[in-house]
């Protein structure tokens, strides 16, 4: 993505410093993760199961907090937060438009307010005709779009996103991936993407993190490089086979080190 | 980005239906059809054979009235069954008015705070599992009013399903939802009304289900045990006067009546979880397959 290169010179959006995360005081989800996530950049977070992925996003979203360690957030971007977990997680009781008006319904704004924030969200994902249909009504990848649209719908600095496409085909998430790198270069927001989809963060990524378990840590960093435009011709390149093929041997490396 | 392809039901209408879906309409047609004439025929059928039976067998009807009897003695005592009804009916309401505000509002109350819960539930659960045949007289003892008496009877056999549904229901709210409402910082108030009384209300309507017809029951059997001091008169109470006279057929009448009403509050509550679960909830929704 270009923005990663205009966000060089400033201080990173946040930064983990010796993150370590223990549960029950046994189990060691994560073991000293230091991370730099910058503004503008998408970030994924790549490794086998079990290795502290979603520990990591929950500490960022500041759901739990870290038994050493801290998370420090550049002055004054704290707040803007969005996030997008594997389910989409849609109150089943209230219509589309209702879910993706939700957060900004907690803030206090007013339904007719929100009313053109939520269209434009709705309309960004492409589902404009559905504001006043029920999440049992469609489709899962449709669900996860709205899941999207209200993640999007404050404008947030910072989009967190766990393994959101994993339940998806292949057909649909590779549509779901064109979109959310159009939504990220429209917006210019910040993404932490978490996958264990070789493919799918190099696809999407500017910087993949490759992390092992047992405990959970962070093993390499591997920027990718790629034209301005994913799309279809970068997934049949073969600069793009030759990235997947160095970020699989890394997880490689990782998962025999476990 | 371009909408997915769009699956209005509208335009979906306007097609023939294949050959499943034809068969499918048809059955849904004749269940529908069944759900009202089956159960019909077979109260028809017990009714003639009801009749049949006290006829040829010449039961005299101070022994086992037969079914006209019991409708003509219904139409002859109606004054005084309705009005007995009618009595019987505002205390099993008023029961589960109170029911629905005292079990709702403590099943809040345990939701805020475990430790209230803590305090209090087991005392909820002692009221409920004993029977309230055996406390009802100390509270005929103590409360003046016979009225209060009875409504304090039958709310304490018909709160507990909804305090105990409603305070589960409470609880049953989705973590990743629960998640989100942290992240955007709700207040307390927010969550108990966006998150946690929307995840509720399937279980509250299930309660209440259970209530309604528990809360005529703990009328009829409340008035039971005030006997001749309720003086009142409800409907169990005329079922009592009448069998101290053998007045056999008024017997039957009045539990026509408490049949009738016990079969009205269920589709009343029913109707009610229906209308307000059938956009959202699997329990409510029509699948379409
Ligand atoms: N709340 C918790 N209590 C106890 N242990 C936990 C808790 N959450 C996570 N763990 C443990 O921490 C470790 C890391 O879990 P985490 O969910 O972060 O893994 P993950 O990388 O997201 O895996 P997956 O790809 O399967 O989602 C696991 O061993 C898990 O058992
Ligand atoms: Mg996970």
């Amino acid at each position: 993505m270009t923005a990663t290169r205009t966000a060089l010179q400033t201080a990173p959006l946040l930064r983990l410093e010796g993150v370590t995360k223990v549960f029950g005081g046994a189990t060691t989800a994560l073991d000293g993760m230091s991370l730099a996530v910058r503004d503008g950049e998408f970030l994924s977070l790549l490794g086998p199961s079990g290795c502290g992925k979603s520990t990591a996003l929950r500490l960022i979203a500041g759901l739990s907090q870290p038994t050493r360690g801290r998370i420090r957030w550049r002055e004054g971007a704290e707040a803007a937060l969005g996030v997008v977990f594997q389910e989409p997680t849609l109150a089943p009781w209230s219509t589309v438009f209702d879910n993706v008006w939700l957060p900004l319904r907690l803030r206090g704004v007013g339904r007719g307010v929100a009313r053109a924030q939520v269209e434009e969200s709705l309309a960004s994902v492409g589902l404009e005709g559905f504001a006043k249909a029920y999440p049992r009504e469609l489709s899962g990848g449709m669900k996860m779009r709205v899941s999207i649209a209200r993640a999007m719908v404050t404008r947030p600095k910072l989009l967190l996103m766990d393994e959101p496409f994993a339940a998806l085909d292949e057909i649909t998430r590779f549509k779901l991936n064109d979109d959310v790198l159009a939504l990220q270069a429209r917006l210019g927001c910040t993404v932490v993407f978490v996958t264990h989809s070789v493919f799918e963060s190099v696809f999407l990524s500017g910087r993949v993190v490759v992390m092992a378990a047992r405990p959970g840590r962070v093993v390499e960093e591997i920027a990718v490089e790629a034209p301005a435009r994913r799309d279809d011709a970068f997934r049949t390149a073969p600069e793009y086979a030759a990235q997947c093929r160095r970020v699989s041997d890394a997880l490689k490396n990782a998962m025999a080190q476990a | 980005m371009s909408a997915p392809a769009d699956i209005g039901r509208a335009a979906a209408r306007s097609l023939p239906l294949d050959a499943e879906e034809a068969a499918r309409a048809r059955r849904a047609r004749r269940e529908r059809v069944g759900a009202v004439a089956l159960p019909l025929l077979v109260v028809g059928g017990t009714i003639l054979l009801w009749h049949w039976f006290v006829t040829a067998y010449a039961v005299p009807h101070y022994i086992l009235p037969g079914p006209g009897r019991v409708v003509s003695q219904l139409v002859e005592d109606w004054d005084v069954l309705f009005g007995a009804l009618l009595v019987t009916l505002k205390i099993t309401l008023l029961a589960l008015a109170t029911a629905v505000l005292v079990g709702g509002g403590l099943a809040v109350l345990f939701s805020l705070s475990r430790w209230v819960e803590m305090s209090f539930f087991p005392y909820a659960v002692i009221l409920q599992v004993t029977p309230i045949v055996s406390i009802a007289p100390l509270i005929f003892i103590y409360v003046e009013s016979p009225t209060a008496g009875l409504l304090i009877c039958a709310w304490i056999v018909a709160f507990f399903p909804i305090l105990s549904n409603t305070t589960l229901g409470l609880r049953s709210v989705d973590h990743n939802l629960d998640d989100l409402f942290t992240i955007y910082g709700a207040t307390r108030w927010q969550r108990l009304r966006h998150l946690q009384a929307p995840s509720a209300l399937p279980y509250f309507l299930g309660g209440l289900r259970i209530a309604g017809g528990l809360s005529l029951i703990g009328a009829i059997v409340a008035e039971y045990v005030a006997g001749s001091t309720g003086t009142n008169g409800g409907l169990a109470f005329r079922i009592l006067e009448a069998s101290y006279r053998l007045n056999i057929p008024r017997m039957f009448a009045a539990l026509l009546l408490i049949a009738l009403a016990g079969v009205a509050i269920f589709a009343a509550t029913a109707l009610l979880q229906w209308l307000a679960l059938r956009r959202w909830h699997e329990s409510a929704v029509r699948r379409e397959r």
